[in-house]
């Protein structure tokens, strides 16, 4: 260990006023449909927020000023309210588009000339665009420059490890020793997170053609022991299925309790966290909660029981209905004594009519719904 | 015409397909539309000044409920109406025979015998009209599809005299679209035609060549029964067969809606049509209430909050509370049954003193009557089907069944006495 290159190291990034970072974009976000048919992944509200925008607030506020956008698509949509957004946060956002698919690694060597250049050897953030969590940007670029490996990787702690690919490293010092593909006997219980830090040199790793990260680049990385990893301690999750931006929602609403509980709703119809925005309007007789968030001018009309939800902009629950575990989509319209259940998702302006039972049911957008489905289907 | 009329009502070994519901109290006495399904029969026999006397057989222990019953529908009619058990089940016509004493007595010109699973509007009136033209016996017929057919009686009728010519009791294979609809007009000597029946069976070595053939008819089995079985003679299978073609049998073919209530199911059918009949013959049990579509029967003890939506096709029970902003749709609520707020009922039988949890989805799948078939019935369907598996059917509960808040009861049938702890789907609850 050489102490005084660390800290040079560290005073030199700190003093950088043109961090990096790259998220990675990728396709249409199919995973995420029928919310994503009409509106591009990264402007999903989650927390009523585009979910792509807590990403790069958290970037600013750990000093990126840069943020390169990895897509294979492009959305005029997306360009427009991301440079609105550009503006205000007062930093440059640059759309990095893919002529084929290129997966998780190969967007970082086309976007080569905008992550790394000739005077600058700052160390850059990738991300996956489908991860929420607490983003700790900071701590990781200081643990990063602390031990002064080419990357560093955020590991998040799973329930049942044996789905994914597991992380095996050093406790102490966080060096990977390995990756194992779905493990049949427990190694690990910690797998990546879709967060990293890089020095430039790393993209020497890598070449403009499709490639993975996780298969192709990280394993020769850990051999060469230039590869650590940082826990991440608060809430994380891959929010790219309805399923799991439900569980994310009530992650981020927890969290939100500790960090900012002023923004959350108070009331004697509330219960537990509950996010509203405040042109929301809410009937009487209502049972709000746990877990709920409610977007811009949603109207929840009186006896309305609701939890564990997501109301996207300018939708209306009618009267007596009940919904659990549901992300209605904007300006969607549910009916009188609806029932909806069981990770029912609705796309953007689709009418639910009164008495209609859906479970866990999918329906694309400008749908009517006028018989029930009780049994989990997608409605064309 | 001095006329009687006798409603055969069964007894606690019929009726199971009626389940959970005839656990209770006897299927006759079930409320439809706020009354006792038997009730509608009586009011109807006793709508006709010719009617003198009403006798109900069947094979029920005289218990309160029925006494009751029978108590209060002789002060509101101020007609003679009787119950008589059978000692044992006699048949349609083994039972009628038996009291054919009591039936005769007075010297009525013909009687009705009327099954009180066999629900119409009871176009009595007419009928006496048409028996006028043609004696001696009358059996209202309804047609129905193809399919439906094989589980009914069918007639084979002569369209120009009306007369039936052919009667077989639910046939293997098509016969005719016309099936019994379970309602005669008899003239009084019908006895003498059960009596040569009666006899015989009594009797099993025949010399009588006529009543060979009869016996032909009688299934190998009831020859040789001991005697306490020996006087139980069917009407649909003995009697009528041999009639027909006689010259004595006639049909009174009867084009409106017509019900046969075996399945509890059909109860709501009976329930929507009954309603329907208030329209006309009591307006005043209609409700009228702002928070009520189409036909709803609302008991005056019961409770409904202002703002809870009932109807089409609802009947609410004595003392029931309806709570803030409830549902109800084709369903009936017994008595003293508590709905609670925000709750939604559709297509279901909510039991007496059933409690409905807030925001609670009890809900079942109406047995469809096939719209393109003009004069189809409602199928009683078994409960499951050739595959074995649950048919999707109405929701029922039975008495004193708990349901939690905020769940979802769908296609399922409760058992009386039992306090749910979630929700259940497609299920018998036992």
């Amino acid at each position: 260990m050489a102490p005084n290159k660390n800290s040079t190291d560290f005073q030199r990034s700190c003093s950088c006023n043109n961090m990096k970072a790259l998220i990675l974009v990728g396709g249409y976000g199919t995973r995420l449909r029928p919310l994503t048919l009409n509106v591009p992944k990264p402007l999903v509200e989650f927390g009523n927020k585009p979910i792509m925008l807590h990403q790069v607030e958290a970037l600013v506020e750990a000093g990126v000023r840069t943020v390169i956008l990895a897509v294979s698509y492009m959305s005029d949509a997306l360009e427009k309210e991301m440079q609105i957004h550009a503006k205000r946060l007062g930093i440059e956002i640059i759309f990095s588009q893919e002529n084929e698919p290129l997966g998780t690694a190969g967007p970082l060597a086309l976007a080569r000339k905008h992550l790394a250049g000739p005077e600058c050897n700052e160390p850059f953030f990738v991300l996956n665009s489908d991860v929420i969590s607490d983003y700790p940007f900071a701590k990781l670029l200081e643990f990063h420059k602390e031990h002064g490996k080419e990357g560093t990787i955020c590991v998040a702690k799973v329930e049942e490890p044996s789905k994914y690919g597991v992380v095996v490293y050093d406790k102490s010092s966080g060096l990977i020793h390995k990756f194992v593909e779905k493990p049949q006997e427990f190694v690990s219980n910690k797998i990546n997170a879709g967060m990293y830090i890089f020095n430039p040199s790393m993209l020497n790793r890598i070449e403009e053609r499709p490639m993975s990260i996780e298969r192709e680049v990280f394993p020769y990385m850990a051999n060469e022991h230039e590869l650590c990893c940082m826990e991440l301690q608060d809430f994380w999750m891959d929010i790219g299925q309805p399923k799991d931006f439900l569980k994310g929602m009530c992650m981020y609403l927890t969290s939100l309790r500790q960090r900012s509980p002023e923004k959350l709703l108070k009331g004697s119809n509330i219960i537990g966290n509950v996010l509203i925005d405040p042109s929301v309007k809410i009937g009487e007789n209502c049972k709000i909660g746990p877990n709920v968030v409610l977007g811009p001018d949603v109207v929840i009309e009186d006896g309305v029981r609701i939890q564990r939800c997501t109301v996207m902009r300018k939708a209306t629950i009618k009267s007596h209905s009940w919904l659990e575990s549901c992300i209605i989509g904007w300006e969607s319209r549910v009916g009188k004594w609806a029932r909806l259940e069981n990770v029912t998702v609705l796309g953007q302006d689709v009418n639910v009519k009164d008495e209609i039972y859906l479970n866990g049911v999918r329906i694309l957008p400008h749908k009517s719904i006028s018989t029930s489905v009780p049994e989990p289907q997608i409605i064309m | 015409m001095n006329l009687k009329a006798v409603i055969l009502v069964g007894g606690p070994q019929k009726g199971t397909r009626f389940r959970p519901l005839s656990l209770d109290l006897p299927k006759p006495l079930f409320p439809i539309a706020g009354f006792p399904l038997v009730h509608h029969h009586i009011e109807a026999c006793c709508r006709l000044k010719e009617v003198t006397e009403i006798l109900l057989i069947g094979f029920f222990q005289p218990n309160d409920a029925l006494r009751r019953f029978i108590q209060r529908e002789r002060q509101e009619f101020g007609k003679s109406i009787i119950y008589l058990q059978e000692y044992t089940m006699l048949g349609t016509a083994g039972c009628i025979y038996h009291f054919r004493d009591v039936i005769t007595n007075g010297s009525p010109d013909a009687f009705f015998l009327m099954f009180s699973d066999a629900f119409c509007d009871f176009p009595l009136q007419e009928m006496i009209q048409f028996k006028e033209k043609f004696m001696p016996y009358l059996i209202m017929t309804v047609e129905v599809p193809k399919e439906q057919s094989l589980h009914y009686g069918c007639a084979g009728i002569n369209l120009t005299t009306s007369e039936v010519v052919h009667y077989t009791e639910k046939p293997d294979t098509f016969v005719s679209c016309d099936i019994n609809a379970g309602i005669y007009l008899l003239n009084i000597d019908i006895f003498e035609n059960i009596g040569v029946l009666f006899q015989n069976k009594h009797r099993p070595s025949l010399s009588d060549t006529s009543m060979e053939e009869v016996m032909l008819h009688v299934s190998h089995q009831n020859v040789y029964k001991p005697e306490s079985t020996m006087g139980r003679i069917s009407l649909e299978s003995e009697v009528l067969p041999r009639l027909a073609g006689s010259g004595k049998l006639f049909a009174f073919r009867m084009d409106r809606f017509w019900l046969n209530i075996k399945s509890a199911g059909s109860a709501l059918y009976a329930n929507q049509a009954i309603l329907e009949l208030y329209k006309s013959s009591h307006p005043e049990r209609l409700s009228d209430l702002p928070g009520c579509k189409g036909n709803v029967y609302i008991h005056p003890t019961a409770e409904v909050d202002d703002s809870a939506v009932l109807g089409p096709n609802v009947t609410v029970g004595a003392g029931v509370v309806i709570g803030q902003g409830a549902r109800v749709k084709n369903s009936m609520i017994l008595d003293g049954a508590l709905v609670k707020a925000h709750s939604c009922i559709l297509n279901s039988i909510i039991g007496w003193h059933c409690v409905v949890g807030e925001w609670t989805r009890v809900e079942g799948t109406p047995t469809e009557i096939d719209p393109n078939a003009p004069h189809a019935t409602t199928d009683n369907f078994y409960l499951f089907d050739e595959q074995g598996r649950l048919r999707p059917s109405i929701t029922i509960l039975g008495r004193d069944v708990t349901i939690p808040a905020e769940v979802v009861i769908r296609n399922s049938i409760i058992m009386p006495s039992k306090e749910l702890g979630r929700g259940f789907k497609n299920q018998i609850l036992l």
